[in-house]
């Protein structure tokens, strides 16, 4: 599903340039759930943004679904990032003034689904993630982890290939971290593809694969616990 | 354009964003509000000027006769030029068709009188066709006609303001004037927009004056007006065949400017119009001046638009918005903003200068408006003017990288 190989990445900061990327190689497959894990400034959220397709990268081989991403235009970048990517980000980034059902359904805008059918699916979503009743709410009016589920809503609302997960519980407390990493647990038990970036080893072990990343290297990259159980 | 969504998409940031919409909104109408009534304003200026050539028919042509400045042909220099009725058959012959009206004149200082009032006026003395000259509006009764020349009839057609002297209350058509001792019928009252002194004439038949004063065939002045169909080099060169004709049948040196002198009342109304579309074309650059700085002022407030909604175009873009859907919302917000605002202050201002009407008259400013194609150029001015105070944030927008933009707060 996503493939890199010996990626780099650099920003020029004033004259000099900081080396944030210094060779990954990483291997996602179909259906996993895996997580990023390192403290701030190894570079994982560098690594979020390039798989996100929402940076560039310098060196090195990207792979997205077998496609190979070189020097794509913002135009192929906001496609391919429609058609396959799902983002959950820590401070949840949901439009203020639109309601949460519209704020999940606008996805399915830019894929050009009519109005009443982007309302349905969006409505089923908001059904999964049991926020039903709140849909006609601003995001002004939910809690933290409402909001957050009203993004991973979204996320999988044009039901993508992979979710990118961008420290999903940073501004939760952990009664909710709990319940939103059970809401990502189910997702990728339909067969999701979960990719996850965070510095707390509670959400790390609830993964079932920990990629440790230290200043732009892989440490180290093994199976948790939890995907021994399965 | 027609996208449904898009338009639910505007109006619901449109809704959400209610103050930066009205200032912006403000702006563009108070632009086009000061550019519509200045306009309309350089246009009451043309209007006055315009106003006051109207008096006379524009395409009038005066000739007057003085003394020669220099001998010729065995006359001596300083002899005094005396036109005569004679000299109208022979313009009328020589020129034919070019000739629209022509009129001699005559001036005659009188003392009038009707029963008690009386008081001194002036009497032109004229030919029918001067009615047309001078644009005079007969009120009651009727003008000079063709009879009262060939008859001699005693008659005259008084100024409103003579028979409001003289007649009081009193109706005066049918009555008979005293003008120096002599009784005249009055058939006719007019009005003459060219002002008060011009209602305080009398006019008679020309014959008539001639008989009464020394039974001479002398006229003080010719005047008469040019066929518009020739056009402005036709009416010029018209000018200097009156003065050769004349110049000939007098036997007046070919250099003598003061002995025949041609007037037309159409150089003075070329000039000034001129000088009034000048104005206007000044008044007319003051406007687009507002209009630019209202046009800068809201691509200023987009551009402060598209800084505040950095992190949702982020976000739009992280969820799969192309740069040139961005482009597309940012400008046609822009667009309909403009033009709804831009028209709104386009109908203020007309209802302004509607109010204003004629008001203003004292200050030069006659029946201020804008006509049809000035509405319409406005408003395509409008629309270019809300797109290109999109377009330049629009296209900023779209390049925003939504990683920094969701950075942002």
């Amino acid at each position: 599903m996503i493939k890199i190989e010996k990626l780099h990445k650099s920003y020029p900061i004033g004259k000099s340039s900081l080396h944030v990327l210094k060779g990954i190689d990483l291997h996602i497959k179909e259906g996993e759930f895996v997580s990023i894990m390192g403290s701030s400034g190894s570079g994982k959220s560098t690594l979020l943004n390039i798989v996100g397709l929402l940076d560039g990268h310098d060196e090195g081989n990207y792979y997205l679904n077998g496609q190979l991403i070189r020097d794509l235009n913002e135009k192929k970048a906001a496609i391919l990032r429609n058609k396959f990517l799902g983002f959950v980000f820590q401070s949840f980034n949901l439009i203020s003034y639109k309601t949460a059902l519209e704020n999940v359904s606008l996805p399915l805008y830019y894929k050009g689904v009519n109005r009443k059918e982007r309302l349905k699916i969006a409505m089923d979503y908001l059904d999964k993630v049991g926020l039903k009743d709140w849909a006609n709410h601003l995001p002004n009016e939910l809690s933290g982890g409402q909001k957050q589920r009203v993004a991973i809503a979204r996320a999988l609302v044009t039901n993508p290939k992979v979710v990118l997960a961008d420290e999903p519980t940073g501004a939760l407390d952990s009664t909710t971290t709990d319940s939103v990493m059970d809401l990502l647990k189910d997702i990728n038990n339909e067969g999701m593809t979960v990719f996850v970036i965070t510095h707390e080893e509670e959400v790390a072990s609830q993964t079932k694969r920990i990629v440790r990343l230290k200043d732009g290297v892989i440490t180290s990259d093994e199976l948790t616990k939890a995907a021994k159980a399965v | 354009m027609f996208d449904l969504d898009r338009w639910r998409e505007i109006f619901q940031s449109i809704g959400k964003n209610k103050l930066r919409t009205f200032l912006g909104a403000f702006t563009v109408a108070l632009g086009i509000f000061i550019f519509t009534v200045l306009f309309g304003m350089g246009n009451g200026l043309k209007n006055t000027f315009e106003e006051f050539f109207s008096d006379d028919a524009t395409n009038t042509i005066i000739v007057r006769s003085g003394r020669t400045t220099k001998a010729y042909k065995g006359f001596k220099e300083g002899r005094q030029i005396q036109f005569e009725n004679e000299d109208i058959e022979l313009l009328e012959k020589e020129l034919g068709n070019s000739i629209e009206y022509i009129s001699a004149r005559i001036y005659k200082g009188v003392q009038a009188k009707f029963r008690q009032e009386s008081g001194s006026y002036t009497v032109r003395a004229v030919h029918p066709e001067h009615q047309f000259l001078e644009k005079t509006m007969v009120d009651e009764g009727k003008f000079i006609n063709a009879n009262d020349v060939k008859n001699k009839n005693r008659i005259v057609v008084i100024g409103r303001l003579v028979e409001q002297d003289l007649f009081g209350k009193v109706t005066s058509l049918g009555k008979f004037i005293e003008l120096n001792g002599i009784a005249y019928r009055v058939v006719g009252v007019f009005s003459d927009s060219g002002g008060d002194n011009e209602e305080r004439l009398i006019y008679a038949p020309v014959s008539t004056i001639q008989l009464i004063y020394k039974n001479t065939t002398d006229i003080d002045q010719i005047n008469l007006s040019f066929n518009k169909a020739l056009g402005v080099n036709g009416a010029k060169k018209m000018v200097r065949d009156i003065k050769k004709i004349l110049k000939e049948k007098y036997f007046i040196a070919r250099e003598d400017r003061s002995a025949i002198r041609v007037r037309s009342v159409f150089d003075d109304y070329q000039q000034n119009m001129q000088f009034a579309s000048m104005l206007q074309f000044i008044v007319l650059w003051i406007g687009i001046g507002t209009l630019f700085a209202g046009a800068i002022s809201i691509g200023n407030i987009m551009v402060f638009v598209v800084k505040e909604r950095t992190r949702e175009l982020g976000i739009r873009k992280a969820l799969g918005a192309t740069p040139s859907s961005i482009i597309g919302l940012i400008l046609q917000e822009s667009i309909m903003i403009t033009a709804l605002a831009g028209y709104f202050g386009l109908l203020i201002a007309i209802f302004a200068l509607e109010k204003m009407g004629n008001g203003l008259k004292d200050y030069f400013i006659t029946n201020p408006a804008v006509n049809t194609s000035t509405i319409v150029w406005a408003t395509i001015l409008l629309i270019f003017v809300g797109a290109i105070a999109g377009f330049i944030p629009a296209r900023r927008a779209a390049r925003i990288k939504p990683v920094v933009a969701m950075r942002e707060d």
